[in-house]
């Protein structure tokens, strides 16, 4: 390998495709590696970073991170069918090499959050990123306070990780709240609301040394935003990732930009204060 | 900055001299314009600075290249060749405008691409640029002059050049010809750069108020320019082309004719176009035209990059490129409304 190879941060490194099942009808989750073993077990990395997936032939794409940096090894995405990059890598089976590079975003300052109760606040595939988070926190858990996790999704069927969340119902060091819009057949173990009807929930957080985590659909922001702010937790405590446009994830190519900002590189993570600061951000 | 005296009569040869470095560019005027382009012989091009249709972003990050190829999932590097060369007639604002580049392209995750050529390219600045005063904003934008950025700058005093030096390859270049060029500056040499350099400030191109505009831009959100100017876009990405501070790339894989391999490419993209800010699934972060153009003039006249300063830097191309007379000098005007008056005056320079 020249020189010039090993500083391209372009240039994707091999990885395998090691385990993949669907999570929902649309949504498949995917267990990744890279083929060089020590590249796999010594990679750093946060929640709330991404991935850029190579399909040579059809291109990139970035990914969250869904598992957790507290269990090394292999890498875990939970990725929905949308479009010509992700239809691609749905036909791959098992043992299928892909180009994989980064890890690339801020991630979530783990270190600002400990110590602290955090609420982690989830909306459909909003759960790919912060899994990551739920996980990691709870690998760590004497790191933190109090920890509420909500999950909100539109029927059972598109609840993601469900199995491994009803676990986490089970855990007397959380609170995990889960719930759907609908029902259609009547099974339902847990809440049938909006996930905003679950901070009712929500007791005994000490609010202005409590961090939140949100990701979700866009529309879902304004409204679980308002809770958190009326439950008293500082803007600049209220964690978001964002979605954006990206061909290159490291600061060049301009599509995630707003205003100056490169969610690539400056975000995906955002406090709620940046987003009141930078129009645009959601 | 080491200072040297060159005799004007000097500069072909120099010029010739240089080549030993690699490939010598220089503006050469085709049809009403000027483009950079490979110089085999020195008469075909120009020895004053123009201002050409690209600005010098088209050498150090060309419109299209291959970054590697691929076979397969193995993804080889094979970054072609960049030759060594000389850009000759360079004006400042040109250097300015690869300073911001430099920004993007060099701060973490250096990129490969922009770096072997940036490094590659000797660039050979020059002053008192006379090119469009009818369209062109330096002054406004302090780029009428240049500290760094190049490695020899000639600044013409009539019947010679005072040229500074501006980095080590500069350096071996001046040592190519070292007989042509003077150590000694005297006190008249100096007091002639000082009397031209105030009487080419005195002739004003386009004058905006830097002062106010950045606020400007960053207080006129809902301003209605953006939705009139958004109107009569077109979407042509011409402004976002000549740009010489637009970055802007898309990434395609071009497969070869046998599918298991092929190259991925990457070309200049445009946050003028529709499809500038979709992400899969099909939203779109920006979906009028409107919202694409007051991100593009956020960037050029509130704040840009790591030092987030405005990245206009006052070439004027957008002014002549634009179909419509959407550009820095039209919006500028619109968003200072009755000021508009005094603080901008296009009174044209002499050539």
């Amino acid at each position: 390998m020249s020189d010039f190879q090993e500083e391209n941060p372009f240039l994707p490194e091999p990885a395998r495709i090691v385990r993949k099942y669907d999570l929902t009808s649309d949504v498949r989750f995917f267990q990744v590696r890279f083929v060089d073993m020590e590249r796999a077990l010594s990679l750093k990395y946060l929640p709330g970073q991404f991935m850029m997936f190579s399909l040579a032939g059809i291109g990139e794409a970035p990914f969250s991170i869904s598992s957790t940096p507290s269990r090394p090894g292999l890498l875990e995405f939970c990725i929905r069918k949308v479009g010509e990059f992700t239809e691609a890598l749905f036909d791959l089976k098992e043992n299928a090499i892909i180009g994989i590079r980064g890890p690339y975003g801020n991630g979530f300052d783990l270190e600002r959050i400990k110590g602290h109760d955090f609420i982690i606040v989830v909306g459909g595939l909003g759960a790919a990123p912060l899994r990551s988070l739920i996980l990691y926190a709870l690998d760590n858990r004497d790191n933190f306070g109090r920890i509420y996790y909500l999950y909100g999704a539109r029927t059972p069927a598109d609840m993601l990780f469900r199995k491994e969340f009803f676990e986490f119902i089970e855990r007397d060091d959380l609170g995990c709240l889960l719930a759907v819009d609908h029902d259609p057949d009547g099974d339902w173990p847990c809440y049938i609301s909006k996930v905003t009807d679950l901070f009712k929930y929500v007791k005994n957080i000490d609010v202005q040394n409590t961090y939140a985590a949100v990701c979700g659909p866009p529309v879902m922001y304004r409204f679980v935003i308002e809770k958190l702010i009326a439950l008293g937790i500082p803007k600049n405590q209220i964690l978001m990732t964002l979605e954006r446009r990206m061909k290159c994830g490291v600061g060049k190519c301009g599509h995630c930009v707003v205003g100056d900002i490169y969610t690539c590189i400056d975000g995906p993570v955002f406090t709620y204060w940046d987003i009141i600061n930078k129009k645009g951000l959601i | 900055m080491r200072v040297l005296r060159m005799n004007k009569r000097h500069l072909p040869e120099f010029l010739e001299a240089s080549k030993q470095f690699g490939e010598l560019w220089g503006p050469v005027k085709k049809g009403e314009v000027y483009v950079y382009e490979h110089i085999q012989d020195i008469s075909e091009m120009s020895l004053q600075p123009q201002r050409t249709l690209l600005p010098l972003k088209k050498l150090i990050y060309p419109p299209k290249i291959k970054m590697f190829q691929y076979e397969g999932e193995k993804y080889q590097d094979t970054q072609e060749e960049v030759p060594r060369r000389v850009v000759y007639g360079v004006p400042s604002c040109d250097i300015h405008g690869l300073l911001i580049m430099d920004e993007i392209f060099l701060r973490q995750y250096r990129d490969p691409y922009y770096a072997i050529r940036r490094e590659r390219t000797a660039i050979l600045g020059a002053s008192f640029c006379t090119c469009y005063p009818k369209s062109c904003l330096c002054q406004s934008m302090g780029t009428d002059f240049i500290k760094e950025g190049f490695d020899l700058y000639f600044t013409d005093l009539g019947n010679y050049y005072l040229v500074w030096v501006g980095s080590s390859l500069g350096d071996d270049l001046i040592r190519l010809k070292p007989e042509i060029f003077n150590d000694n500056i005297s006190r008249k040499d100096l007091s002639e750069f000082v009397t031209r350099k105030s009487s080419y400030t005195q002739e004003p191109c386009n004058i905006i108020d830097m002062a106010i505009i950045p606020d400007l831009v960053e207080l006129s959100s809902e301003h209605p320019v953006w939705e009139e100017m958004g109107e009569k876009c077109l979407e042509c990405g011409a402004c976002t082309m000549v740009c010489p501070t637009c970055n802007c790339y898309n990434v395609f894989d071009e497969p070869y004719l046998n599918t298991e391999t092929g190259k991925r490419e990457r070309y200049w993209d445009s946050c003028t176009f529709n499809g500038y800010s979709v992400v899969a699934g099909g939203h779109n972060f920006r979906e009028s035209r409107a919202e694409r153009l007051r991100l593009w003039y956020w960037h050029k006249l509130n704040s840009f990059g790591p030092q987030e300063r405005p990245a206009c830097v006052g070439c004027g191309r957008c002014v002549d490129t634009c179909p419509v007379d959407i550009n820095v000098l039209t919006v500028s005007k619109r968003l200072l409304g009755d000021k508009t008056k005094q603080a901008l005056s296009t009174k044209a320079k002499k050539p």
